[in-house]
């Protein structure tokens, strides 16, 4: 594939594990630990395990996945107010393709669909759209989910509904945003992370601009990464040379896709329709202030929150999950009590066993190659 | 099997057939009259003419002397068809009845011989469309030399079923000194595959036209035994053989690799995928490791015959893009191995459900 396979090339991949090793060789923390960054981003996450990328990278780098996958980040509450309004007599229930095996206290979307709900699995907010024209006796919902990155699509769509005058449309909206959250696990007393890996695609949105405090408060550089491979190994050595050289700086490896300006119309419409809420509630995360929105007064009535009564209650994450701690980066994965037993991606306990981007499912299926290898090396 | 074709009231090779007038199946042409019985006539037994089935007895009977001078064991296999939409490009539903089951039979080694047919039919359905289907599935038999020679009918109330579900029952007899099985991969041999994978997947996603994908991906659908029969001729001592269907390649693979106690390693660049296929699951999310083949095995050979085993494949129409893709290894026993494009590793794990295409 033209474009794509230039970002998969094996020889640039050596020479730039070459080009690592060498600033490891430089980086004095290397001499008494591994260094420890974080990718927050679930599409990062992805590529290192569809690519083998952490098996390829010297023990000295440890990557640690953050909480950047929309679906992993969802509570339970939020789910069960899915299944909800998918069970309301009428409704017609959109949503991302991956939401749907999410467990919520009950049930899935995927359950509540077995059982006669109408789930219909769409790849844009416009799908569902289209739905609520072709269907003007149903009401139509669609699971607003994502960061700044599905925030404009679900926003323009929005608009587009009142253009058109269309009444039985709604968004259940979910929307994140990624400063707060970077920002709570900068925050978290337990946190050791030397540095970042940026997300690509809420960059493209946002611009690299608001991130200036990760540097310039916290102390930690963070590197904005393509999804290809080797934009992943490329951003890990900016971040080492960052490391080496005793910088700390917010700098743009994805700068073919990410302007340093954010994208105006884009955050027109999503200013224009959203509102910050004053919390909002993460699965593993707990409570995190202004880290969500919802749509405006003014768009009150594409609101499926306000339009239909849904349950909304608080759902504790299961006791024995330690989905948080997996986030954070303080445990692996597979350090988590439940890993492999209770929690498996058959029987999911904690949202990061569900996603293919969730840090734990992605251990399960792709990761074991590493840690049986560190393993044997610690044997 | 009670009730095959219906048709025992019926039963006599010299009476007229009926047919059939309206454009529509309704409940009436499964009640058991004449209106089933000449929708019966018409679609299916029309066309799919053959000695065994013209009695139109409850049973299909062969008699076993001749079955036994093809081979020492019987195989016997049943598959349900329920694909949506009925028509794809490539193939339709009745021709991946017939391919699919006959594939069944031969990547056991066996040479398939007789079908079933049962039709479950949502009322409402066209009566042409029934037709095409039914000669769609006669033209994959003669093709692949197999006879369909007995089978059923039921109507059913709109809702209940997706416009039509096939379902094909299959024997086939296995030759003397033919041995297949997922347990028997060894450390050491080679892993094959007969062509480009994920054709069936993509074009069935992409035909649903849920994506406004433009594509021209065509189905793989193909009955594989003559294929099978030159690799078996050429590679006797081949161990294991499989239609990588639902699942795709990845799922097979795990399966030999859980029942045979060894590692399978495969890489990624000696997997032959179309260009196409390789875009459609970038931009979906999906990985074509996974995605369905109705045309394609995966096979695993001692290393001696290797070259032999490649060389019989290409050698066969249904096999020219064939090629060594991994390699069973005394490593991670019962799991499936990657070496990525880019040079790292990842384990191909069996997947719980379906895939799901990625948010963003």
């Amino acid at each position: 594939m033209k474009y794509v396979d230039e970002f998969r090339n094996p020889n640039k991949a050596k020479a730039l594990l070459r080009e690592i090793e060498k600033l490891i060789a430089r980086i004095e923390i290397c001499r008494h630990r591994s260094l420890s960054l974080m990718e927050v981003c679930g599409g990062h996450t992805h590529t290192i395990f569809k690519f083998g990328v952490e098996t390829m990278l010297p023990d000295a780098v440890e990557l640690v996945h953050g909480p950047g996958c929309p679906v992993c980040v969802l509570p339970m509450g939020r789910v069960d107010d899915c299944v909800a309004l998918a069970e309301t007599p009428g409704v017609i229930f959109t949503t991302f393709g991956d939401a749907m095996r999410v467990p919520g206290s009950k049930k899935s979307l995927l359950q509540a669909k077995a059982g006669g709900a109408d789930v219909r699995m769409v790849y844009s907010p416009l799908d569902a759209l289209k739905l609520a024209r072709l269907h003007p006796e149903k009401e139509i919902v669609f699971f607003g989910l994502g960061f700044e990155t599905t925030m404009p699509s679900t926003a323009l769509t929005i608009l587009q509904a009142e253009r058109e005058g269309i009444r039985n449309f709604s968004l259940f909206c979910n929307h994140i945003t990624i400063i707060p959250t970077i920002k709570a696990i900068l925050d978290s007393p337990d946190l050791q992370i030397d540095g970042f890996l940026g997300p690509g695609h809420v960059s493209m949105v946002i611009g690299t601009r608001p991130y200036r405090f990760i540097a310039e408060h916290y102390r930690r550089p963070l590197v904005i990464a393509g999804f290809e491979p080797l934009d992943v190994l490329q951003s890990v050595w900016m971040l080492l040379k960052q490391i080496a050289e005793g910088r700390c700086e917010i700098e743009n490896q994805y700068n073919r896709v990410v302007p340093e300006d954010a994208n105006r119309e884009a955050l027109a419409a999503v200013n224009l329709v959203y509102e910050l809420r004053e919390f909002f509630e993460w699965r593993g995360l707990g409570s995190i202030d202004h880290s969500g929105v919802r749509l405006r007064a003014a768009y009150a009535r594409y609101d499926a929150e306000r339009k239909f009564s849904v349950p909304a209650l608080r759902i504790a994450d299961p006791k024995s999950c330690q989905c948080g701690e997996v986030l954070k980066g303080v445990i692996k994965p597979w350090e988590c009590k439940v890993f492999g037993s209770a929690c498996t991606p058959e029987t999911p306990l904690g949202a990061l066993m569900v996603s293919s981007e969730g840090a734990c499912a992605a251990y399960y299926q792709f990761g074991a190659i590493r840690r049986q290898k560190q393993g044997t090396n610690a044997a | 099997m009670t009730a095959l074709l219906n048709t025992v009231s019926i039963a006599t090779p010299v009476r007229r057939r009926g047919s059939i007038s309206v454009p529509t199946v309704t409940l009436a042409h499964g009640g058991g009259g004449s209106a089933m019985r000449n929708l019966i006539d018409d679609v299916f037994v029309s066309v799919f003419d053959n000695p065994v089935l013209a009695p139109l007895e409850d049973q299909a009977r062969f008699p076993l002397a001749e079955l036994s001078r093809l081979g020492d064991r019987l195989a016997f296999t049943t598959d349900s068809y329920v694909v949506d939409p009925l028509f794809f490009p490539g193939g339709d539903i009745g021709k991946l009845a017939v391919c699919g089951t006959i594939n069944d039979l031969a990547v056991g080694g066996a040479i398939p011989l007789y079908l079933t047919c049962s039709a479950i039919i949502e009322e409402g359905l066209e009566v042409d469309t029934l037709r095409a289907l039914a000669k769609s599935m006669a033209s994959a038999a003669a093709g692949a030399g197999v006879s369909i020679v007995t089978g059923d009918t039921k109507v059913v109330h709109k809702g209940t079923c997706d416009k039509l579900f096939l379902n094909t029952a299959g024997i086939g007899i296995i030759r003397e000194g033919v041995n297949l099985g997922a347990d028997r991969c060894r450390p050491g041999d080679a892993v094959l595959v007969n062509g480009l994978l994920g054709d069936h997947g993509a074009a069935i996603l992409n035909a649903r036209g849920d994506m406004a994908l433009s594509t021209k991906i065509e189905s793989d659908c193909a009955a594989l035994h003559r294929l099978i029969a030159e690799l078996l001729a050429a590679a006797p001592a081949t161990r294991f053989i499989r239609d990588a269907t639902r699942g795709g390649l990845a799922t097979v693979l795990n399966e030999a690799a859980r029942a045979s106690g060894v590692g399978v390693e495969i890489w990624e660049t000696a997997t032959p995928m179309r260009e196409e296929v390789k875009a459609f699951c970038e931009i979906l999310g999906l990985d074509p490791l996974y995605l369905a083949n109705e045309g394609k095995i995966a096979c695993v050979v001692p290393k001696d015959e290797e070259a032999a085993a490649l060389q019989a494949l290409r050698g066969h129409p249904l096999g020219r893009g064939a090629a060594i893709v991994g390699r069973v290894t005394g490593e991670s026993p019962g799991r499936v191995v990657m070496n990525t494009i880019f040079g790292g590793q990842r384990i191909v794990d069996m997947l719980v459900g379906d895939q799901l295409p990625r948010i963003c």
